[in-house]
């Protein structure tokens, strides 16, 4: 890539996070997000009370504290990832077949930057923007949760990480259902898809619960068919990985649902899924006529 | 000889079963300003969007400065504005301005973007966002980020036509003075004439075909010498200028007073009626 080039890149990566920002409905994003925060401060706080009040002095095996901890940080990781894959969604929608349509695309298009180079320019916008935002929820609850019950996940960058990875793989489709898909059937068709994805991660889940090889396998493989689930699992897990003894095993069992470790080369996989999303849309992009 | 700055060469384009262009040829000279006319459907935009880079051709060829269309050196030696255009609405005009400067390697700076600004009487209007400006001020702004870099070649589909005069007026001087400049201009419009004020070179499209072309004195020959005499006016149609005095001479010969001699033209409307055969899209 020349130095025209990178220049170019860099300006469109500026507009993305430009027009994301400053579009009313970020603001909104960021009132809800508030809000959200707001209420599970609030929900942590009665939380761990209510837990340290019923729990006390009753000895026992159950660390009810690290329990209840795990567990409404583990919801907050599920609203997290699904805030953050709204946020993906909404920076790039309509990217290119909505934009081509209303003709905001072509003034740019037309310029020495090239296609691919554009495209990539634009998921890198959304991509970063998304993922400094599921960060950001992240640690913000994380500090919630260390505040209000003096609980932290085991492991506090690499969920995070695996968060941030996995809306960048939900930006990536969303570019790639851009390229063919209207702006409505865009956001209907990504939002189908990582509703699929999470369900295939509570098939894999059930399927270890009643021990159905079958149900875990079919699971399994749609959560790597869709490695966002995967990430997220795998995030899930990593909170309450180094939990032992009877705690740690409920926690993998019950409340967080789809908890998983990561396996070999899951991260390599994930990069790999995206950068061949990335290439499939710039391929679709390159032969589109606009 | 220096390449033309525009080389459209047995151009083809099918939008599936349907021809959009069947082997057009045009040329588009450095200072030239040439005005492509056609009905609604007939290829105009396509041949533009081809030499843009935006569709591609299913045969022939463009080139610009020699450069396959959609080459990056092609893409840095031009500027366009689609018919159909949107800008984001939360920028402002500098802010475009700016963006398109980056994307184009402009260096030209506050400078640049100043005076292009002032050509398109815009300078007021430099901190207003895209979504508070009216049609026409969008279209003006178009026209301005479509210079953005100086380019040798100007694709414009359709630049007046959210216009009110004064704004057609603006864009005509300033296509004017961009001839002046040595830059070659193409310009789709419907504004027959506007083409046939500013225009060097006319080309006219239809069914995907070009059926005319020249500069708009070749095009509009000679239609009719008008002749008042003692006895009425005659009209001598299919006469040229070169015919008058003959005329003149055999009416004077006949017996007839001359008090007026008229050599009327066929407008660009009539030629281009003529060569679209009634075609609208």
């Amino acid at each position: 890539m020349s130095g025209g080039q990178l220049r170019s890149a860099a300006a469109v990566v500026g507009l993305s996070i430009q027009e994301g920002v400053r579009k009313r409905v970020f603001l909104a994003v960021l009132v809800l997000t508030a809000g959200f925060l707001a209420l599970f401060a609030l929900g942590a706080h009665f939380a761990f009370r209510d837990v340290d009040e019923f729990a006390s002095g009753v000895p026992g095996v159950l660390d009810a504290h690290a329990f209840t901890g795990a567990t409404i940080f583990g919801l907050a990781m599920f609203a997290t990832l699904f805030l953050g894959a709204v946020l993906a969604v909404f920076l790039t929608l309509g990217v290119v077949r909505g934009d081509a349509e209303s003709g905001l695309l072509q003034p740019i298009v037309v310029r020495p930057i090239g296609r691919t180079t554009m495209l990539v320019a634009r998921f890198a916008g959304a991509a970063l923007l998304s993922a400094a935002y599921v960060v950001f929820v992240y640690l913000a609850s994380c500090a919630i949760t260390e505040a209000t019950g003096n609980w932290s996940p085991d492991h506090l960058l690499g969920p995070a990480l695996g968060l941030a990875l996995a809306v960048a793989i939900i930006a990536a489709l969303s570019l790639l259902a851009s390229t063919v898909l209207s702006v409505t059937a865009q956001g209907i068709v990504v939002f189908m898809v990582f509703g699929a994805g999470l369900t295939a991660g509570l098939m894999a889940q059930i399927g270890n619960a009643i021990n159905s090889d079958s149900l875990h396998e079919i699971g399994r493989v749609a959560s790597w068919a869709l490695p966002f689930e995967g990430l997220y699992a795998a995030s899930l897990h990593a909170l309450i990985s180094d939990t032992s003894g009877l705690t740690g095993v409920v926690l993998q069992l019950g409340p967080f649902g789809g908890s998983e470790a990561a396996g070999p080369g899951l991260i390599a996989w994930a990069f790999a899924y995206l950068l061949g999303v990335l290439a499939l849309a710039a391929f679709v992009f390159s032969r589109r006529d606009l | 000889m220096a390449a033309p700055v525009l080389a459209v060469r047995e151009l083809s384009k099918r939008y599936g079963k349907q021809e959009a262009l069947a082997g057009v040829d045009l040329q588009v000279e450095a200072g030239q300003l040439v005005g492509l006319l056609g009905p609604n459907g007939a290829g105009k935009s396509t041949l533009t969007k081809i030499a843009c880079g935006l569709v591609r051709p299913s045969g022939g060829g463009v080139e610009v400065l020699g450069q396959p269309a959609g080459s990056p050196e092609a893409r840095a030696a031009l500027g366009y504005l689609a018919e159909l255009f949107r800008f984001p609405g939360w920028c402002t005009a500098d802010e475009l301005l700016r963006l398109h400067q980056r994307l184009v390697g402009s260096a030209g700076g506050e400078a640049e973007r100043r005076e292009l600004l002032d050509l398109v009487e815009l300078g007021d209007a430099a901190g207003k966002r895209v979504e508070a400006m009216s049609k026409g001020m969008q279209q003006r702004l178009g026209v301005g980020q479509a210079l953005i870099g100086s380019p040798r070649l100007l694709l414009l589909d359709e630049p007046t036509s959210a216009l009110d005069p004064v704004g057609r007026r603006i864009v005509r001087e300033l296509l004017e003075e961009l001839r002046r400049r040595g830059v070659a201009v193409l310009l789709n419009s419907h504004l027959l004439s506007e083409v046939e004020l500013i225009c060097d070179h006319v080309a006219i499209i239809a069914g995907g075909r070009l059926v005319k072309a020249g500069t708009p004195a070749e095009l509009a020959g000679p239609a009719a010498v008008e002749v008042e005499t003692a006895s009425g006016v005659k009209t001598f149609e299919g006469a040229a200028r070169e015919d008058a005095p003959r005329i003149v001479a055999e009416l004077v010969a006949a017996g007839e007073q001359v008090y007026r001699v008229e050599v009327r033209h066929s407008s660009l409307e009539d030629v281009y009626l003529d060569a679209v055969g009634g075609q609208t899209g």
